[in-house]
């Protein structure tokens, strides 16, 4: 039988169901001291100086360190900017502790390591800090406009990149259009909130001048290559190891941030192991979130509302600084055109700082946003022309008979955005379908007569996914006959050690279960990128497959020379290798590593390299597209403009599923995450930049009473762009679901004919709604 | 006020004696005094659900509250709730249902479980719902969840 497409059990659930998961503040090391930050209180200020004497001198303080006190790799220059692009005006990025300005507030300013973090929180509150506040970028339309308070004091504007996304004659389509529609629409997306915090432990190995970082991050080689790069060190002074389990990662995790250099530094510093958990209030100020985009927005239809062109300018909220460059925008501009026929498209971007956190991507990075723009439109399209929703998309999906798609756009890893397979309209076909769509109007008019406004609303999507250049991945057999995997990529819950375990257990012929994947070390494999944009399966997937395959075939080789067979008369079961039909006559792994692995003295047979063990890169020619579509029921108590979700059906297609079961609950998280962001989810600021959603009584999450049962169902269009046919899946289920949730609650509230222009959906939003439209 | 107090309780079923500065969380206790860090600390604030202990039986927020106010009380941890050997039936049911990602809430709704389902032994969906409206997860979107404490309810009858 094959592992792959069986929904095994996963590997990682036993210890973590036992409370014997290893998150990172679950390690404990000797001599070990803790960490807290002292974090900027203002939005903008100047530093005028800083006296930390008193905290210094507090019993159980090790150490109080300022950006004057850095070694100079870090105190005079900023973190690397993690994906540069030519489009950025100021690349800036923070430092590893506020130098002389502060832009944000919950900007580190001080580090204090003591016994214990309430030591070090106490010393933290003995910190003097001398401000002088600066004029405050908070509202990013304000902050865009000329002569607007400037986030950084040097800088003339708030202007970080501005850019257009182009492609057809736009403005033609728009001269020969019969119908023209303009949407002003704003979407607010929160932050990640994994339900783990951010942490590391740092500890310098002064004999071998080594720092060993175990970090819960999303990205363990690009963490390895910024410190080496900054401190000025070769690639083997530095270690990071995402640990065992990491609780969420969702996005944020995946950049490396100024605590963690803070954090080694002092380790180095004082010769002792250094943890720091970020508590929840730190996260909410310091990890970095999605926020505000502003869209005007206008789309060009024939009679028939087919698309002609769609144009207009994208305003979004980059915060104060841009660790990863402009890739949200950058996203949220190439995802407009979604699965349609678009002929010409331009939308002008503009990154805007301000002064708050900087924002980064986060599950569905920019595409929920550009979901729910063009979702917005259809629906507004289908309005004014008399259609029906689904039928208004119908005539624009592009058909599978156009497979492979090229839209005209050039993706952020600078290859065309070409769609390599999907069958949309089956997608939409089978939502409708599983939504029960068609006998949706009967239930409406019934629900009404009874005093309910019910609603269905619907929104389509495509998604790059697997994006490259590569995640290795290594395979080997150890003398003792065990499997064992390992690779860059790090999990936070997705499954990676199941899934990988999965593919090369089928390449092996032994049990998911017999073998041993250790992800998340930058020793693993040399190269490594990280997980986020759905991309480990797609690239660590068929790594594992190519170096598995090889694995297999050097057994096969080693095992022909050992039994003095023939190659093509072997096969692989149960961790041997025998003649087919003579079980018996064959050798175990451990036999055949017992020689292939070294045997002092013997010779491997020639042609036959060293070592039951190889590395592979697969390296995608570019990313493939999976798809969906989304079909939701809502009610809406017009009392108190609350929002029920009765029915949620997803149609969605990641190509070949190695666990589909995994695979289901990767779209039903995801989906779970675009509840939230359609009706609960609202970081707040006030107008001077000051946080006001900083715990989860203000700042909701949706619970198991908000998010309903998911139905799903699969198609599997295998992409041609990898050996499994495999595609991404993590951020699926987010990215069309504000705009399906918004356009059944304006379904609903049809009688009062409402638009709605926003998401999150809040009930003051709604109620405000309905009063207008009951007064007019 | 940071003078040490004594402090005796039963862990698991095993007598613990210690003295701990009063300000010390009982989630703190337990996960770095007793190394017992199944019990997981997401919010600090009482909202998230992840470092939910059973006092006594009943299931509260071991990061609101003192590991002192926790004398002479019983606490179960999920290292309590977990057999010497394999997994309980309710965690069984977790592994069998997809009831878990990351892993990070999960000692936390086992523990609101492990209560509710002794109180309301044939829950229906939406208490079950109602039940866990306390313990937030980020990965599942709880249908897992839900779908392990259904089956085990079915199992258990």
């Amino acid at each position: 039988m094959s592992w792959i497409g069986a929904s095994v059990p996963r590997v990682e659930d036993p210890a973590l169901l036992a409370g014997k998961g290893r998150f990172v503040d679950d390690l404990h090391m000797p001599n070990m001291v803790h960490a807290a930050f002292l974090r900027s209180p203002h939005a903008h200020a100047r530093i005028c100086g800083i006296d930390t004497a008193a905290a210094s001198a507090l019993p159980g303080v090790h150490t109080v360190l300022t950006n004057a006190d850095l070694p100079p790799e870090l105190r005079d220059h900023r973190l690397i900017l993690m994906v540069p692009n030519p489009a950025l005006r100021y690349p800036v990025t923070a430092h590893t502790l506020a130098q002389g300005e502060v832009c944000f507030v919950g900007e580190a300013v001080a580090l204090i390591v003591a016994d214990d973090r309430y030591i070090a929180e106490d010393a933290a509150e003995l910190i003097e800090v001398y401000y002088d506040p600066l004029p405050v970028a908070a509202d990013v339309l304000a902050a865009a406009a000329p002569g607007a308070a400037a986030a950084h004091a040097d800088r003339p504007d708030n202007i970080a990149a501005d850019f257009p996304m182009t492609y057809g004659d736009v403005d033609a389509a728009f001269a020969k259009a019969g119908h023209v529609f303009q949407e002003s629409i704003f979407v607010h997306r929160g932050g990640a909130h994994s339900i783990e915090c951010r942490g590391l432990i740092a500890a310098h190995d002064p004999i071998a001048d080594a720092m060993t970082i175990w970090a819960n991050t999303q990205a363990p080689h690009m963490m390895r290559n910024a410190y080496a790069r900054m401190m000025g060190v070769p690639e083997n002074q530095i270690r990071v190891i995402a640990p065992a389990d990491v609780g969420g990662g969702f996005g944020p995790k995946g950049m490396y941030y100024p605590e963690h250099f803070a954090v080694a530094t002092a380790a180095k510093m004082l010769g002792r192991p250094v943890k720091w958990i970020e508590d929840r209030r730190e996260h909410f100020l310091a990890s970095y979130q999605e926020r505000d985009q502003h869209w005007d927005v206008e789309v060009a239809v024939d009679s028939q509302g087919r698309l002609l062109g769609l144009r207009g300018s994208l305003i979004h909220d980059s915060g104060a600084y841009l660790p990863w460059g402009i890739v949200t925008p950058f996203i949220s501009a190439t995802t407009v055109p979604g699965p349609y026929v678009l002929p010409a498209y331009r939308m002008n971007v503009t990154a805007v700082f301000t002064n708050k956190v900087a924002t980064t991507p986060v599950r569905g990075a920019g595409r929920p946003q550009a979901a729910f723009v063009m979702e917005r439109l259809m629906d507004r399209v289908a309005r004014e022309l008399g259609l029906d929703p689904a039928e208004a998309r119908r005539r624009n999906l592009i058909g599978p008979e156009r497979m492979p798609y090229s839209v005209g756009l050039v993706f952020r890893d600078g290859s065309p955005v070409i769609y390599d397979s999907g069958d949309y309209p089956a997608c939409q076909k089978e939502a409708l379908a599983l939504a029960g769509y068609n006998s949706f109007r009967a239930r409406q008019a019934e629900a009404l007569r009874g005093g309910r406004y019910i609603g269905i609303g619907i929104a389509n999507y495509v998604e790059g996914t697997g994006l490259g250049p590569f995640e290795g991945v290594n395979v080997r057999i150890e003398q003792s006959g065990k499997v064992t995997v390992q690779t860059g990529a790090a999990p936070q819950g997705q499954g990676h050690q199941t899934m990988l375990a999965q593919i090369v257990a089928d390449r092996l012929g032994v049990q998911p279960q017999d073998i041993s994947v250790a992800p998340g070390d930058s020793a693993g494999v040399a190269f490594g990128i990280g997980t986020f944009a759905s991309r480990v399966t797609a690239n660590a997937g068929p790594s594992a497959d190519i170096a598995a395959t090889v694995v297999r075939e050097k057994l096969i080789r080693v095992a022909a020379h050992l039994l003095e067979a023939a190659e093509a008369d072997l096969e692989l079961a149960e961790g041997r290798v025998f003649v087919k039909g003579v079980p018996q006559h064959g050798k175990s792994f451990a036999e055949i590593a017992g020689f292939a692995n070294g045997m002092p003295g013997f010779s491997l047979p020639q042609g036959i390299t060293a070592g039951l063990d190889d590395t592979a890169y697969f390296t995608p020619e570019r990313s493939t597209y999976a798809n969906g579509s989304h079909a939701v029921e809502v009610e809406v108590d017009i009392e108190t403009g609350d929002v029920t979700i009765l029915r949620y059906s997803t149609a969605h297609d990641c190509g070949t599923r190695i666990n589909p079961t995994m695979v289901l609950g990767q779209v039903i998280g995801g989906v779970a995450h675009g509840i939230g962001n359609a009706l609960y989810e609202w970081m707040r600021y006030d107008a001077e930049a000051q946080p006001l959603t900083v715990n989860f009584g203000d700042y909701l999450l949706p619970m198991a009473t908000d998010v309903p049962r998911i139905d799903q169902v699969h198609l599997e269009t295998p992409t041609p762009l990898n050996p499994l046919g495999v595609k991404g899946a993590g951020e699926g289920g987010t990215i069309p679901a504000l705009a399906a949730i918004a356009a059944a609650i304006e379904d609903a509230l049809s009688p009062f004919g409402v638009h709605i222009d926003q998401s999150p959906v809040t009930p003051p939003y709604l109620l405000d709604l309905i009063a207008a439209a009951v007064k007019n | 006020m940071n003078e040490p107090l004594g402090l005796s309780l039963r862990v698991n079923g095993d007598a613990v004696t210690r003295s701990v500065e009063p300000r010390l969380t009982l989630a703190d206790f337990l996960r770095h005094e007793l190394s017992l860090t199944g019990t997981h600390i997401g919010c600090e604030h009482g909202v998230c659900g992840a470092c939910t202990v059973l006092l006594d039986g009943r299931s509260v927020r071991s990061c609101l509250m003192l590991a002192v106010q926790a004398d002479g009380c019983a606490v179960t941890t999920v290292e309590g709730l977990t057999p010497a050997e394999g997994l309980s039936p309710l965690q069984q049911a977790f592994a069998d249902n997809h009831g878990l990602q990351c892993g990070y809430c999960t000692p936390g709704i086992l523990c609101t479980l492990s209560e509710y389902l002794d109180i309301n032994p044939n829950p229906s969906e939406g208490e079950i719902r109602e039940a866990l409206s306390g313990n937030l997860c980020r990965c599942t979107g709880y249908q897992g969840i839900v779908d392990a404490a259904l089956a085990y309810v079915r199992s258990a009858q």
